[in-house]
């Protein structure tokens, strides 16, 4: 059941460079996984040899129940929805759509019905006659949504879905493909270098770092238990100290914190995790910035930098000024915990 | 400015309306101004043999070369375009090197190494040096149309179901149409208008239809020449007009 798609030992690369090695990911039938990483970690890579654009260097790819290794990218019935779109600038919406379903052979009345269906659930069903290059972003990526879509692919993938579309458009979008995910239980995988995106939408999330995965959970436990400092960092916690001979490794030297648990690899804090005010350690405010409802401070410390979020309610301070901070147990997370 | 302007125009249009002026001439030698106005100059170039010969001759040639040279111009122009083809730049300068070249090296060169010591025809001598012409305008013209197409477009075609050709057929060919067809003008008047290379691959009974033309004024000073002329320009620029119209031309050249 969880290994609708799965890859064995999948190794991938150009030229005399290896983009992604030894790679065991699987992917539950109804699934929406994120594959989150940093630019150039083998995401995409990855992607493109599942649909098929790219021949592995060694390892399998099955998917529901076959191995597809070997099999043409035109018989895989995988869909994909490219960063740039790659809409066929030369056909209307209406025959973007079609282009799929023309090829399987369908015409007529049982065309028109299929591709007024898809584009209905990307609510463009008023623009089957518009020509590509008069719509926007977001309207082109619902068209390239739907011209995957109405194909009933096995697997859905898309490549960086909101990364070209302003910031009111991607909230949107990612309500969209959320609902479309949800209504025919489609089994989605996508592409992003967003953490935020990554945790809001997915059921499940690969971490991904130099072409191989550094951690799989669900989006809660990516959040509050990252399994090295690299998924720490990557998921907002600014400050993050190695724990060594049960004492916190800094800067400035080893640092014991009590009731510290010896067994965990690091402790990890959030900006707001960090409490300003008070506690064991000081330091100087070396920058702060106003975010609305809280302000942020940038504090040279014997530890290193350490980045604070405290309410804007609270007295502000000044650069300079010298100011004492606690890092709590109970608001770090253990990173790296078995 | 405006009398700048005035002078350009005057330089590149004068010397047209010259021609047309002296081929309605009703006297008996080519001048102008012209002797009176007639159009029994323009009759006598339907009359003349030599012409309806070397005009078939010429358009055969044109149509000929330029569908070799976009046989050959697009693919190469695709695999440029999409493959790391070694050397690129390089292969480009080579396709390129028939347009830096005076043409009357090429011609001699063709003339020199190929129909005097192989016995190579004449005709297909001419048929490659045209080809060989027109291929750069083939190349140019296409690889600008695909750098404005995204590769991703015919891999989305092939997950959409298409083969690898299928795609190329489906989306690559409709969105570079516009520019086969203006290469397909630039090459035919390229080969049509050609003179230099065509002046050393000319013999008795091969003449494309500018060489007649030159061979046909040393003998006669008739304004018969300067009516060709003008019903050749006259179509030229009909072609690239129509051309202009419908494909916008001048995005290319």
């Amino acid at each position: 059941m969880s290994d609708y798609l799965r890859t064995e030992r999948l190794t991938l690369g150009y030229g005399d460079t290896v983009a992604v090695r030894d790679l065991d990911m699987s992917v539950a039938k109804g699934e929406f996984l994120a594959l989150l990483g940093p630019s150039g970690c083998g995401k995409t890579t990855t992607m493109r040899a599942v649909a098929g654009l790219l021949a592995p260097r060694g390892g399998k790819i099955w998917l529901d129940g076959v191995d597809i290794t070997r099999l043409a990218a035109n018989r895989r019935q995988i869909g994909l929805v490219f960063q740039s779109y790659a809409l066929f600038p030369h056909l209307s919406v209406f025959e973007n759509v079609a282009f799929g379903l023309r090829l399987k052979g369908l015409g007529g009345a049982a065309l028109d019905r299929k591709v007024a269906e898809g584009l209905t659930t990307v609510g463009l069903e008023s623009f089957a006659g518009r020509k590509i290059p008069e719509l926007s972003g977001g309207q082109q990526q619902r068209v390239a949504l739907a011209r995957s879509m109405v194909m009933q692919p096995k697997l859905l993938m898309l490549d960086e879905p909101l990364s070209n579309l302003d910031a009111r458009l991607r909230l949107e979008m990612r309500a969209q493909l959320q609902r479309v995910q949800k209504e025919t239980g489609v089994t989605m995988i996508f592409v992003t270098h967003d953490q935020g995106e990554a945790l809001a939408m997915a059921d499940r999330i690969v971490v991904m770092r130099a072409g191989q995965i550094e951690q799989v959970g669900t989006p809660e436990q990516i959040y509050n238990a990252p399994a090295s400092p690299f998924v720490a960092d990557f998921v907002g916690f600014e400050t993050i100290l190695e724990v060594e001979g049960g004492r916190l490794k800094t800067a400035g030297g080893p640092v014991s914190l009590a009731g510290l648990d010896a067994s965990v690899a690091a402790l990890a804090w959030r900006p707001d995790g960090v409490r300003l005010g008070e506690g064991p350690f000081s330091g100087v405010v070396r920058g702060v910035s106003f975010a609305g409802a809280t302000r942020q401070y940038l504090l040279e410390t014997r530890l290193g930098p350490i980045k604070v979020e405290a309410s804007a309610a609270l007295m502000p301070r000044a650069l300079g000024e010298i100011v004492a901070f606690d890092l709590p147990l109970e608001t770090a997370a253990k990173v790296g915990t078995g | 400015m405006r009398v700048a302007l005035g002078l350009v125009l005057l330089f590149l249009i004068g010397p047209f309306a010259v021609i047309v002026a002296a081929s309605l001439s009703a006297g008996e030698t080519l001048a102008f101004p012209p002797q009176g106005l007639s159009l029994r100059w323009v009759e006598k170039v339907f009359e003349v043999e030599s012409f309806r010969a070397s005009f078939v001759l010429s358009l055969t040639l044109a149509i000929g070369a330029t569908s070799a040279a976009l046989a050959l111009g697009v693919p190469a122009a695709y695999a440029l375009a999409r493959y790391k083809v070694p050397f690129a730049e390089i292969l480009r300068l080579i396709v390129a090197s028939p347009l830096l070249v005076p043409g009357i090296v090429v011609g001699l060169a063709l003339l020199r190494y190929l129909v005097v010591p192989l016995r190579f025809p004449i005709v297909l001598a001419l048929f490659l040096a045209h080809t060989a012409l027109i291929l750069p305008y083939a190349l140019r013209v296409v690889s600008a149309s695909l750098a404005n197409l995204r590769p991703e477009i015919e891999e989305a075609a092939v997950l959409l179901g298409a083969s690898r050709a299928g795609a190329f057929f489906r989306v690559v060919a409709p969105n570079i149409r516009d520019g086969v067809l203006a290469a397909m003008v630039l090459g035919f008047v390229t080969s049509f208008n050609q003179v230099p290379v065509s002046l050393f691959l000319s013999g008795p009974g091969v003449e494309t239809l500018p060489i007649d033309m030159l061979g046909y004024l040393e003998i006669t000073y008739d304004p018969s020449v300067a009516a060709l002329s003008t019903l050749l320009a006259a179509l030229s620029l009909a072609i690239v007009l129509i051309a202009e119209r419908f494909l916008g031309l001048t995005r290319y050249v």
